[in-house]
């Protein structure tokens, strides 16, 4: 990708993810090589998940076991875990969707031609993470009416004066870089992942085919360890799919335990 | 070229934490379709088959438990009944033990009756006999008391030689007799 026609090693630049528009360019409906590997992700769930509930049986088979294996991984490990079993089930639709939304666009960075992660511009980590921030606000105040705020503002048993101090801090720590941190940590998995696959693949093309010679030795080196690296994206999407669903969750969560 | 590179690095584009407006919309419409999609049609699917699959954990529960309380209700019956059995049979020995002791006490008294009744016949048979043999002995004897009487009066008593003939021929006589009577 980074690698260049006239015969220089080129590193990876931040120009990788802002890729040419192919469709609609110039209006808000621009299509890039991204937005293109996110709708695929999308057309991708729907295909797995609409074979994989289709006919579903009691006794499943193997393609059902699969799919509802992960539908359970979202269900009892993270929703009913943390919001039990009545709450888990109201937010069950987000937090499958924040999860396998995550995983499938993570994933889109290690398959060969697609080879970006779909989560690697700022629009899907900011659009999920936004949606996880409303979720939790909606949570907390249609338990709490009118006290969510202030519960979590002022939290109860802090002497009043500290909440000078305390006050701003929960507000900015609860209302503001939640988000940010859901959105950055996402973001930034995935673009520096990208940045370093890519600037181990485009060393080993220098190396063997523009550098060549005793050079191609590097070559190997760089080789393998784009290989493991490859390897640790595959982890470094499922983990960051898990952290995303399970962050929203532990906010959805705290929402509704907040104290009277 | 210089130019160019300088010119995509200070473009306004270039910023990766700055949004641009076609990323969120389209990734607010990935999000809504993929939502959709789970909230309308996957998980309604996987309710739908996991409330059956419980049902049918709970109706082979259900059929498990009609079952043990069938079986348990049949061992209830077997146990009665063999209990029944029991006292049956232990009712039966017990009569069978009366039985056998009015039996046994039965025979005894019909034998020791037996026996009574078989010594009375002997005795009287025995009596009968001693009164024949008396009656036939008397006669007998008077007889031969007449014969030996007669045959010594024949002789003459005097000659020792003679006498001692006498009784001999007598006691010849009388085997001879004795003999031929057995014949």
């Amino acid at each position: 990708m980074a690698t260049s026609d006239d015969g220089g090693f080129h590193g990876p630049s931040i120009e990788e993810f802002f890729p040419d528009a192919i469709f609609f360019a110039g209006t808000p409906f621009e299509m890039n090589r991204i937005v293109l590997i996110r709708i695929l992700a999308v057309l991708a769930i729907i295909l797995i998940f609409w074979l994989g509930t289709r006919r579903m049986k009691i006794v499943p088979g193997r393609f059902q076991s699969v799919v509802e294996m992960g539908l359970d991984f979202a269900r009892v490990n993270i929703a009913e875990d943390l919001l039990g079993k009545k709450d888990g089930r109201r937010f069950l639709p987000l937090i499958t969707t924040i999860f396998f939304a995550v995983l499938f666009m993570n994933i889109t960075g290690i398959i060969p031609f697609l080879n970006i992660s779909a989560n690697s511009t700022i629009g899907m980590p900011l659009v999920l993470a936004v949606v996880a921030w409303f979720a939790f606000i909606y949570a907390g105040l249609k338990k709490h009416p009118g006290a969510f705020f202030k519960n979590a503002l002022f939290p109860p048993g802090v002497p009043k004066p500290l909440y000078i101090i305390v006050t701003p801090i929960e507000f900015l720590s609860t209302f503001i870089l939640r988000p940010i941190t859901l959105t950055l940590r996402l973001l930034m998995n995935m673009v520096v992942g990208h940045l370093l696959l890519v600037l181990f693949f485009a060393a080993t093309q220098f190396f063997f085919f523009t550098a060549g010679g005793f050079y191609a030795l590097f070559g190997v080196g760089t080789l393998a360890f784009g290989f493991v690296f490859t390897l640790f994206e595959i982890l470094v999407a499922v983990l960051q799919a898990y952290v995303f669903a399970l962050l929203t969750t532990v906010y959805i969560q705290l929402a509704l335990a907040e104290e009277h | 070229m210089l130019q160019a590179v300088l010119a995509a690095t200070e473009g306004e584009t270039s910023n990766p934490l700055i949004p641009a407006p076609y990323d969120i919309i389209w990734s607010a419409v990935c999000f809504v379709v993929i939502l959709f999609f789970f909230w309308r049609l996957v998980l309604p699917r996987m309710k739908k088959l996991l409330d059956e699959r419980s049902a049918a954990i709970e109706g082979n529960i259900e059929k498990a438990d009609v079952a043990q309380r069938e079986a348990e209700a049949a061992l209830e019956q077997y146990t009665a009944q063999l209990a029944e059995a029991r006292s049956e049979a232990a009712k039966i020995r017990e009569q069978a033990r009366a039985d056998a002791q009015r039996i046994g006490s039965e025979i005894n008294a019909q034998a020791q009756a037996d026996a009574e009744r078989v010594k009375a016949n002997a005795q009287v048979a025995i009596e009968a006999d001693r009164q024949a043999a008396l009656v036939s002995l008397r006669s007998e004897v008077g007889s031969l008391a007449i014969d030996l009487a007669s045959g010594v009066v024949g002789e003459s008593l005097s000659d020792d030689a003679k006498a001692t003939a006498l009784v001999d021929r007598f006691l010849a006589d009388l085997e001879a007799s004795d003999t031929a009577g057995k014949k």
